[in-house]
């Protein structure tokens, strides 16, 4: 296979892993019916905490663990403020994303453009010498492993665990979970503690790793964009590792593009295709338009295409559950 | 099998919606709690199946006091609840919705449960299949689903609430069959919570009467429904058979109509509706009966501005093919591509269903309305021509919760001025209190009404001079009382030659107040044009498709 191919989707894997991370999170967040709307904020802050503990103290872990703590702190003011205050959560969210963002430009001023420590690369012996899966997939450091085990963990629990269907049903309808003795306050603390500590995860990825250093405002977008993506993957988990390689694909493509100069455009347009194209894609999926289009599948297939094509969000998202 | 309660009181606030309550529960036996809106029932049985937890009082089940503090508490102590919508998981197929809620293991054992679920249901004679989704089952499925599941946890006391609001009659005799299976043979107690004599006199063996939230009766069937009606409101209810009121003048014409509904097209309709009559459309749920009502009122069906939107689509789409062949830039012909399908796909899909509504219909289709044909338009100019709808869902999609009675009136106020009239609005309103003896002040927001309030402000928002009011069961979830209520203020409307087309699950509704019935059956349609001669059994095999 050309090289120059397989480097490109090495690299797509390698720079996907955050958003990865950040919007499998999300997913379990929303599967439990809370929205953390926070993720464009809390990724920065966190990449920045990252970055700050492990250039202090020299320690990866720790800037780690550090990231994946703000993430859960985070995100446990969100669901706090809806269980206790009764707040509306994107409001919240939503208010949490501006703070974080300022903060990480208050707290990170010293340490912009700073050198830092990476992740040290760690190619998994025997796996690494198969062609091209093996560049592409095992020549990298532990996070982006790690990226690649949680789509496939979060999917086994989600659909093949107990806990997993609980889970569906908290994001669902809550009442029901509730007669059938789910504790609902408790696990959605749980889950939303997770899906916090995986954004966390997500911005010390960055800055430890794909986009290595801290200046100000580097991840600014890339929350919305694993926000997006949960919605673009229908809140499924393999269907939203497609989503986020595939906006990173065409976020390579079009660099290339311009690197190359094929097309001589403005690069604004080539850097807007693939929110264009997700716009469309979101549109196709959720108006109906696709579901109308099932006719052409044999009829044997039609309930699992409709399954597959399915981007309802869970009934319950985002709303506070009151026993009454 | 045994559970008392003793003394069982629950107050939120000031009010007492449960004010010591004390009785006794034998086994193999079947009770009614009969009661108006409002009476304590629900609130009973919440804090029995541990929904809720009551104020003071105790709950003893086979002589050892239980501590029932939530649902899953009563579960373990046997006592199950089946809600009114019940609360399962739609997504989620019938075999998920079966296992969560077991007994906890760490994976779902799928195979373990699918071949359970299939032996309960084997015994109970249901027939749900395990991989469905949730959400394309009926209601009478949903419950089966969950009484299934109860009884799998070992349930011995089954509440249900409401069961027969939205199953067919056949679900409904399958159900009933099935509680007398499981009180006479299991010996299990079967607790109903109803409004509905009927339902009740068919299948219970006792009858426990709530009134503001304490038990004021206690009786074995079979009784009087009379006496039953004096226990539940304290006073005599005669229900008259309003008098035939319609006029020989048709005003609405329908020829040859078809409808595309949920389990079938319907074919060949052809309705004759008379000044002041009232035509009760009869079927299964989902027959058609809805589908056929909004396309009357000019909702739901291809109108000509969609007509309009759907010939823009065509230009547009010829516009944009014939620039790509003349433009060389490729990207610059996706980017129009995006915005081709952004912007006109919503639009062909309108076009798409012309299509097929005009392939459905023959050419000779007609509605018409006092001799104009009124096939084409929409709901709201259908409005001006007199013809008004009012959806089962009042919250969802009649009222606006949130709203008070005023914001209503000032929303249904055809005014061409910019601004509100707040005034005129409360004045209104304030008519409207006292003309339809609406229970609420101007200023209530609409959703802390009752039902039968909420569906009186509805009528009073429709406009007075109406040819024909299209309603989709216009009782749902209204005591006997309300929804007596209800049907004068629709029958007065007929004295100014206002018809009536009106859908209902219940078919003595249906007989009662029809001057003609419309039965839905498997995709075709039967005119009964004798009502008074009909009883509920021979419209129940009408509905069937026995003729």
């Amino acid at each position: 296979m050309d090289p120059v191919l397989t480097s490109t989707l090495a690299d797509i894997v390698r720079n996907a892993a955050p958003l990865l991370i950040a919007s499998q999170g999300e997913l379990i967040t929303e599967r439990a019916g809370v929205v953390n709307l926070s993720l464009d904020g809390t990724i920065l802050l966190a990449a920045m905490a990252a970055f700050a503990v492990t250039y202090n103290t020299g320690s990866l872990g720790m800037g780690i663990v550090v990231a994946m703590l703000i993430g859960m702190l985070v995100a446990l003011i969100v669901i706090s403020a809806s269980v206790f205050l009764k707040l509306n959560q994107i409001a919240v969210g939503f208010v949490l994303t501006l703070l974080c963002a300022d903060l990480s430009t208050f707290f990170g001023r010293k340490y912009s453009g700073q050198q830092g420590t990476e992740i040290p690369y760690a190619p998994i012996p025997i796996l690494e010498d198969i062609p091209v899966i093996g560049e592409v997939f095992f020549q990298h450091n532990i996070l982006i492993y790690f990226s690649l085990l949680l789509v496939i963990f979060v999917w086994l629990w989600t659909y093949h665990t107990r806990l997993g269907l609980s889970l569906r049903g908290l994001g669902e309808h809550p009442a029901a979970a509730y007669v059938r003795g789910t504790r609902v306050q408790a696990w959605r603390f749980v889950y939303v503690a997770a899906g916090g500590a995986l954004v966390g995860l997500a911005g010390a990825s960055y800055s430890l790793s794909v986009k290595l250093g801290w200046r100000e405002g580097s991840t600014l977008g890339n929350g919305w964009i694993a926000l997006a993506i949960v919605i673009f993957g229908g809140w499924r988990p393999f269907r939203i590792a497609f989503g986020a390689y595939f906006i990173v694909g065409l976020r390579a493509l079009a660099l290339y593009f311009q690197q190359e100069d094929v097309l001589n455009l403005p690069i604004q347009i080539i850097n807007m295709t693939p929110w264009v194209l997700m716009l469309v894609t979101l549109i196709f999926v959720t108006s109906g338009l696709a579901e109308s289009l099932l006719v052409i599948v044999p009829p044997r297939w039609r309930p699992a295409a409709q399954n597959l094509l399915r981007a309802k969000p869970p009934a319950a998202l985002g709303s506070n559950f009151e026993r009454s | 099998m045994r559970l008392e309660i003793h003394n069982i009181s629950k107050s939120f606030g000031p009010l007492k919606a449960n004010d010591h309550i004390s009785f006794t529960f034998e086994g193999g036996r079947i009770y009614a709690i009969l009661g108006e809106n409002g009476a304590g029932k629900s609130t009973l049985m919440k804090i029995l199946s541990g929904y809720q937890s009551a104020s003071s009082g105790q709950i003893i089940i086979d002589s050892n006091p239980a501590q029932i503090n939530s649902p899953h508490h009563a579960i373990a102590h046997g006592i199950g609840m089946l809600y009114q919508d019940p609360l399962d998981f739609a997504p989620l197929t019938v075999l998920e919705n079966y296992i969560e809620g077991k007994p906890f293991t760490f994976l779902m054992r799928r195979r373990e449960a699918e071949a359970d679920l299939l032996a309960r249901c084997k015994i109970l004679g249901f027939n749900l299949n395990p991989h469905a989704m949730v959400e394309s089952l009926t209601v009478g499925e949903r419950q089966q689903l969950e009484i299934v599941r109860l009884l799998s946890l070992g349930v011995r006391i089954l509440i249900l609430d409401e069961p027969t609001t939205g199953i067919s009659a056949e679900q409904k005799s399958q159900l009933f069959q099935t509680l007398k299976n499981l009180a006479r043979e299991q010996n299990m107690i079967v607790i109903l919570v109803s409004h509905k004599l009927a339902d009740v006199e068919e299948l219970c063996d006792e009858v426990l009467v709530l009134r503001r939230g304490k038990l004021v009766g206690y009786r074995s069937l079979p009784c009087e429904t009379d006496i039953l009606v004096e226990m539940m409101f304290g006073k005599r209810i005669s229900t008259t058979t309003p008098q035939p009121l319609y006029t020989d003048k048709p005003i609405l014409k329908i020829h040859k109509l078809s409808v595309p509904a949920r389990l079938f097209t319907i074919q060949n309709i052809n309705l004759e509706v008379r000044e002041g009559e009232v035509i009760g459309l009869a079927g299964l749920d989902g027959s058609g009966q809805v589908e056929f009502m909004r396309t009357v009122a000019g909702l739901g069906r291809p109108t000509w501005a969609d007509q309009l939107t759907a010939i823009v689509a065509l230009v547009g789409m010829w516009w944009v093919f014939g620039k790509i062949l003349d433009e060389s830039s490729a990207v610059l012909n996706l980017a129009r591509i995006a915005i081709l399908i952004l912007v006109l796909g919503p639009m062909l899909k309108t076009l798409y269903l012309y299509i097929r509504q005009r392939a459905n219909n023959d050419q000779n289709t007609q509605i018409m309305l006092n001799g104009k044909n009124i096939g084409w338009r929409g709901y709201r100019d259908l409005l001006e021509r007199g013809i008004a709808y009012l959806a089962a869902g009042r919250l969802e999609e009649g009222l606006v919760a949130g709203l008070t009675l005023v914001d209503h009136s000032a929303l249904a106020e055809r005014s061409s001025l910019p601004h509100v009239n707040w005034l005129r609005a409360w004045r209104r309103t304030k008519q409207a209190i006292t003309d339809f003896s609406i229970k609420g002040r101007p200023f209530s927001q609409i959703q802390t009404l009752s039902g039968g309030n909420q569906q009186r402000v509805s009528l009073s928002l429709l406009p007075t001079n109406l040819r024909l009011i299209l309603l989709e069961n216009p009782t749902r979830g209204l005591d006997v009382e309300s929804a007596g209520h209800i049907w004068s203020l629709l029958l007065n409307r007929r004295k100014q030659g206002t018809a009536i087309i009106f859908s209902s699950p219940d078919l003595d509704e249906i007989i009662d107040y029809s001057d003609r019935i419309l039965v839905f059956s498997s995709g075709q349609t039967t005119l009964v044009e004798n009502p008074e001669q009909m009883t509920t059994a021979r419209l129940g095999e009408l509905i069937g498709g026995k003729s």
